[in-house]
């Protein structure tokens, strides 16, 4: 059965970063998304990365960076291979892969 | 957003606008790809939709709150126009089509597959151009509203970014917070859709009607798997260019189920549709995946490309070519017409509080016409937002923060471990297993065991410690809190109505009752909601 091997970045700002591997089964058709929503009912529930509208890439939240490149988690699909998931590099972390991404004018500050 | 915007319009100096996601994101509107209902085309009228909104609503419609929506929303729709939303045109005026239970041409939309984010668009500008006297803040997760003497006096709420608690004053407060698809694993909406809105009310003391009306959406789509698309995209296909609902041995079916042929055109409604397709596969007669094919194979390719242009590029990434390929479609839960009671005003039964939207029960009695959710999220909201600057030039009580104790207690307390993400899912295939679009008294009450065990599982604190960032586990823990009550109270007046009517189908009483022409009200006693 072909696995997908995820190294995910975990932690918050000002912890030393670490990427945690979550070794799963591989679902073809499925999006990154998917597979992180799994891992958190399976694995580990304080996983944190943002989403909202799931797969229909209407509400630009689940941003992340993909083996080094900028995607939505729930339109990069999902591979039979390891795939390293990432914080956007240039938005302020929360945790885990979630930044913050609202815009400046509606964040309670 | 546009009770925001009416609000101050109507005079409301400050208006706190807030989302647990992105502000406009986060809800059903900006997933909505199809239409619109709005008597807005030559010859039509309100009146006409109403009727036919009356008639879809079989006999459970608040007519007044349906009139509403139907004459208060077609205003909006033209005001939106103005706003730059960009109906699609035909001559000289919009383009439309004609969704089953209309009488005619009626929904309005934006091409292609984008009437949903072009209205949460257009509504933003507007948010934005009516500057300071509407502060929008995102990310703010409301758990609790505050209640003072029987009046709701302003709420508690999670920051989820930081995890901070915090109060809100308010002489008036108007929940928008959408539906509760997230109740159900085959869902169509943001995961923001817990019902929370339902539970802020019931605890409120509002009362709730109608709560055994989800509607589930017949041709969601189920196989092959496909990334980047709303689930619900098939419809605006079926509308354009009818296509072919096909069994597993690509018969069409719904005939055999009570429904006329259709011969390449889209005429059976949702409810019926639903029914067909769950029996035909019962029968054993399903697709693989357990569903229907759909087909648009007799539809020539460049027919396709006029009607949908982009959206054949993103179907054809997913590998699916449907002048060759036949996709799975099933029902799926996708709008909740019961909800919270109001009057024409959008005033629940509690001072200070009122609600707007989906969230906002009986317009839609038993079962929605297609088009008629957005309608109703710009009429009421717009109504909402009016009344709100009334009652608040009337003025409120000051805001106790000693009300709130108990609620800021709750997003303090540290509670164990638990899995809440398999939790949430465990809620989610009990009702999908016993109280989905079909039910039965052996059902309903197994998942009112099953429900009550796992209350007790979820526990009275939420785990973990307070003030962490983007603390999914926690934030699960209080959406878990919300939803128990809400399916609990979908349960509760599933098992009351022993009869079939719309949405709500009892096999076990598969006939219409007219002594069940009535609405079922709920409301909160001891934590439990009942039978008003
Ligand atoms: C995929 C899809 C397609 C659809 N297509 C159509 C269509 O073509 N035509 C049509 O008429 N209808 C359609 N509908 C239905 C329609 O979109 C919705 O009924 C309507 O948009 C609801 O609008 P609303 O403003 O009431 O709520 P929403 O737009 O759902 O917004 C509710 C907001 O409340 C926020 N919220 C929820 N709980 C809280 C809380 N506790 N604290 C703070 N914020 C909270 C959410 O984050 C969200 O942003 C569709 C629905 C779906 C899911
Ligand atoms: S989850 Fe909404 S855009 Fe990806």
């Amino acid at each position: 059965m072909p696995t997908t091997t995820l190294h995910i970045r975990r932690g918050g700002p000002g912890e030393a970063p670490r990427h945690d591997v979550f070794e799963l089964a591989f679902e073809p058709g499925e999006s990154v998304l998917d597979a992180l929503r799994r891992l958190r009912v399976t694995d580990d529930p304080t996983l944190a990365f943002r989403y909202a509208c799931l797969n229909a890439n209407a509400c630009k939240e689940c941003m992340m960076l993909l083996d080094g490149k900028v995607v939505y988690a729930c339109t990069a699909r999902l591979e039979a291979r390891d795939m390293r998931l990432d914080p956007l590099p240039n938005k302020t972390l929360l945790r885990d892969l979630a930044t913050v991404i609202a815009p400046p004018d509606e964040r309670l500050d | 957003m546009y009770a925001a915007i009416e609000a101050v319009r109507q005079g409301a100096a400050s208006v706190l606008l807030l989302d647990r996601s992105l502000i406009g994101r986060g809800g059903a509107t900006v997933m909505a790809q199809m239409t619109v209902a709005a008597a807005v085309g030559p010859g039509d009228d309100w009146r006409h939709h109403l009727a036919d909104t009356l008639t879809a609503g079989r006999g459970l419609c608040d007519p007044a709150l349906a009139a509403l929506l139907c004459e208060v929303g077609a205003e909006c729709i033209l005001e939106m126009d103005r706003w730059k939303v960009g109906w699609a045109r035909a001559g000289n005026g919009f383009a439309s089509v004609q969704a089953p239970g209309h009488d005619r041409a009626r929904c309005v939309y934006v091409d292609f597959l984008s009437t949903g984010p072009a209205v949460s668009k257009a509504l933003r500008a507007q948010v934005q151009r009516v500057g300071d006297a509407i502060r929008r803040v995102g990310e703010v997760l409301v758990t609790d509203l505050v209640v003072q003497d029987g009046r709701v006096t302003g709420a508690v709420a999670l920051h989820v970014a930081s995890g901070a608690a915090l109060t809100v004053a308010a002489p008036a407060t108007i929940i928008a917070t959408g539906g509760l698809t997230r109740l159900y694993a085959r869902n169509s909406a943001s995961a923001n859709m817990s019902g929370d809105g339902y539970a802020l009310a019931l605890r409120a003391g509002a009362t709730l009607l109608d709560m055994e009306f989800v509607q589930f959406f017949p041709i969601g789509h189920l196989a092959p798997r496909l990334i980047g698309m709303d689930p619900i995209m098939w419809d605006p296909f079926r509308y354009k260019l009818g296509g072919r609902l096909l069994n597993g041995a690509m018969q069409e079916f719904v005939g055999r189920w009570g429904g006329d042929a259709e011969n390449g055109t889209y005429s059976t409604t949702r409810d019926l549709a639903t029914y067909a397709i769950t029996k035909e596969v019962e029968a054993g007669r399903g697709s693989p995946s357990g569903g229907a094919w759909l087909s648009f194979t007799h539809v020539p390719a460049a027919e396709l490309r006029a009607a949908f242009g982009p959206v054949i590029d993103r179907l054809a990434a997913n590998g699916i070519d449907l002048t060759r390929d036949c996709i799975e479609v099933s029902p799926i839960a996708h709008y909740h017409m019961g909800g919270v009671r109001v009057d024409t005003a959008m005033r629940t039964d509690v001072p200070g509080l009122l609600c707007a939207g989906e969230a906002v029960g009986g317009a839609n009695g038993a079962n929605r016409l297609s088009g008629n959710a957005i309608t109703e999220a710009l009429a009421f909201g717009r109504l909402a937002g009016a009344e709100a600057a009334r009652q608040v030039a009337e003025g409120a009580p000051a805001f106790d923060v000693a009300a709130a104790r108990p609620a800021l207690a709750l997003l303090a307390a540290e509670g164990p471990a638990v899995n809440t993400a398999a939790l949430v899912a465990r809620l989610q295939h009990i009702m999908a297993a016993d109280v989905g679009p079909f039910r039965t008294a052996e059902g309903l009450a197994r998942a009112a065991a099953a429900l009550a065990t796992l209350r007790a599982e979820v526990g009275e604190d939420p785990p973990g410690t307070p003030g962490l960032a983007h603390d999914l586990a926690r934030q699960d823990w209080l959406d878990l809190r919300q939803m128990l009550l809400v399916a609990e109270s979908v349960v509760v007046a599933a098992t009351a109505r022993t009869e079939s009517r719309g949405a709500h189908q009892r096999e076990d009483f598969p006939e219409m009752s007219a002594a069940w022409e009535r609405n079922l009200p709920l409301r909160l006693r001891a934590g439990v909601p009942e039978l008003a």
